[in-house]
């Protein structure tokens, strides 16, 4: 029998991890936008890219946001700007790992499947991919200084609105 | 003895209102049999389409799949240095072979019977062409099988399309007799020289969408300089593209291809955002970064206007392409139909070999603004799943396209739907509808 490697951190910090994966697509989810940067520092990366791009290092992203301040702009688009057919969307989690990266903060990386339910539509499998975050200790709360969202869906059908 | 009234034929004659194209009727969204006329007339025969960027095949052997219309090619840089492009279709048994997006290869071998091809699309070898030899119980050697004697190499090759290459930008028919792609692009040539001058172009990503509409309302939405100042926020809003500005309308001499030039003005309050809900006076944002716009030396007016140079120049070249100029960000817009109700949107960002770390970045900042979920395009996408709606909801009705009256050509200004009048004239007249 193969045995695992000792885990680089404590199980209290992964149950941290899932608290705050839980948290975060609850807000997404139930569409409370304005709390969504609250889950980043203020020097954060946020990025949903496409799988292609990120396999061939190529940097284009569909959403690419360097600060909190451009997630909040974010916010703004959503609930004010851009004009789209309101969707629900449901996120499915699975997969956590969680390491330790040698500054101390956390290498987290989970697959994610999103549902969207437009108003009385069927439900569509909408963007499924896998996250890759890095997230650090702020004033006791964990939040994300890096999050790419790089997803394997070759297309969009026809437009991504809210954040994943 | 009276017969019932007969209903009428599918291919009963289109109408339209006022007798020109300033009207145009649901049903060339919608038809299917149009759709396959389309196909033929604008995309397989007489038109040059896009097909992809030097810089996305750079060596020997490179190769990217696509489509043009519903029919996948493969665009591939041959052993020589030159651009091919082929169909992704082998000649015996019709398999798509090719399915990878991109790659580099020696030559191609469909994985059914392995009949090869090289990059030029020859066809080099069969196995058992000549058939297999075996012995009867007798000792006697026999040939079973085998192509018949008179069966050719040269003759059984994959489908080569006409290749053009301008300015590193790859474009490709199905029809060898099709003109020369300088005199097909027109009066939007100086425009599009503008972007592409032959400078080497680094590519920087893809987005791809499926959106819910008909493929030709896509190059609607781009040749309508009146929407974007209402249904866009950020534009109106922030001045990028809103209908006060200076601006010029240019079309080809058959109204096909299209140029929408513009000058981004200082945006704020004024009469074109009276009643427009879209305008939100007093919106800042948080990061300016996204709108940090640095002009560069290419934008000059090709013609030698004075005055700053403008900030947009939104091509459309029919059937299949639109060249995005909006301040830093450039890209390339592919439309591939899916039946007439849908088609993929395909964006290839890019910028230029000698752009700084800081262009580069900047360009991908304001890509914020255009894609799928872009801050002035996600929603175009949105409108036009809701016109394609609406068509399908009423098949005998048709929009009204009469901004600015019902002539075609260019116009001095963006208060107009003279460009997509222009391109159903040409439309009429290839479709003979």
């Amino acid at each position: 029998m193969s045995t695992l490697p000792a885990s680089s951190i404590s199980l209290d910090t992964r149950a941290a991890v899932e608290e705050l994966y839980a948290r975060y697509v609850k807000c997404l989810d139930d569409g409370a936008f304005d709390q969504w940067p609250g889950f980043f520092t203020k020097d954060c990366v946020y990025k949903l890219q496409a799988r292609e791009n990120y396999d061939r290092g190529l940097p284009l992203a569909l959403m690419m946001f360097e600060s909190h301040a451009m997630l909040v702009d974010r916010v703004f688009g959503i609930t004010t700007t851009l004009y789209h057919q309101p969707y629900y969307q449901r996120h499915i989690v699975s997969g956590l790992m969680v390491n330790r990266n040698p500054d101390g903060s956390l290498h987290a990386e989970a697959n994610y499947a999103v549902f969207r339910t437009k108003r009385n539509a069927l439900t569509d499998v909408f963007n499924v991919g896998r996250y890759l975050d890095e997230i650090v200790e702020v004033e006791g709360t964990l939040k994300f200084r890096q999050k790419l969202c790089i997803y394997d869906s070759e297309l969009v059908p026809n437009s991504l609105i809210y954040p994943i | 003895m009276n017969a019932p009234e007969q209903l009428p034929a599918a291919a009963s004659p289109v109408h339209w209102a006022r007798g020109t194209a300033s009207r145009v009727p649901y049903r060339v969204y919608t038809d299917e049999e149009l759709y396959r006329r389309e196909l033929d007339r604008f995309f397989y025969t007489g038109h040059w389409c896009y097909a992809g960027l030097e810089a996305e095949i750079p060596n020997p052997g490179d190769f990217k799949r696509t489509a043009i219309g519903e029919r996948e090619v493969i665009l591939v840089r041959a052993a020589d240095g030159s651009v091919q492009v082929v169909e992704n279709r082998c000649a015996h048994r019709g398999v798509v072979f090719c399915q990878e997006k991109h790659g580099n290869a020696k030559d191609f071998t469909c994985p059914y019977h392995q009949w090869n091809y090289d990059l030029k699309g020859n066809l080099t070898g069969l196995p058992f062409r000549r058939g297999v030899k075996v012995r009867d119980e007798a000792g006697k050697v026999q040939v079973n099988g085998g192509m018949p004697a008179d069966f050719k190499l040269e003759e059984n090759g994959l489908t080569k399309l006409k290749v053009a290459v301008k300015g590193g930008v790859i474009f490709a028919s199905f029809d060898h007799d099709v003109e020369d792609l300088d005199s097909y692009l027109g009066a939007v040539r100086p425009w599009f020289e503008r972007a592409f001058n032959g400078r080497k172009l680094t590519l920087l990503g893809y987005s791809r969408q499926r959106i819910p509409g008909n493929w030709k309302l896509m190059q609607e939405n781009i040749k309508d300089p009146y929407h974007p100042g209402l249904l866009h926020t950020w534009f109106v809003t922030f001045g990028l593209w809103r209908n006060d500005q200076r601006a010029q309308m240019i079309t080809d001499a058959h109204g096909r291809h299209a140029a929408m030039v513009g000058w981004k003005n200082a945006g704020g309050k004024g009469e074109v955002t009276q009643g427009v809900t879209s305008f939100k006076e007093g919106m800042t944002l948080q990061d300016e970064r996204v709108l940090d716009v640095v002009p560069e030396a290419w934008w000059a007016h090709p013609q030698g206007e004075p005055g700053a140079p403008p900030s947009a120049c939104m091509q459309t070249i029919f059937p299949n392409l639109i060249i995005q100029h909006n301040v830093n960000s450039i890209s390339t817009r592919q439309i591939i139909p899916v039946g007439p109700h849908a088609f993929d949107f395909i964006w290839t960002h890019f910028g230029f070999a000698d752009d700084t770390a800081e262009m580069t970045q900047r360009r991908l900042r304001q890509a914020n603004l255009f894609g799928p979920s872009g801050y002035v395009s996600a929603d175009d996408g949105e409108v036009i799943e809701l016109s394609q709606d609406g068509f399908r909801q009423s098949a005998d009705n048709a929009t009204v396209c009469e901004l600015d009256g019902t002539g075609q050509g260019g116009a001095p200004h963006n208060v107009t739907e003279t460009l997509i009048r222009s391109m159903y004239g040409y439309y009429r007249k290839v479709m003979e509808i």
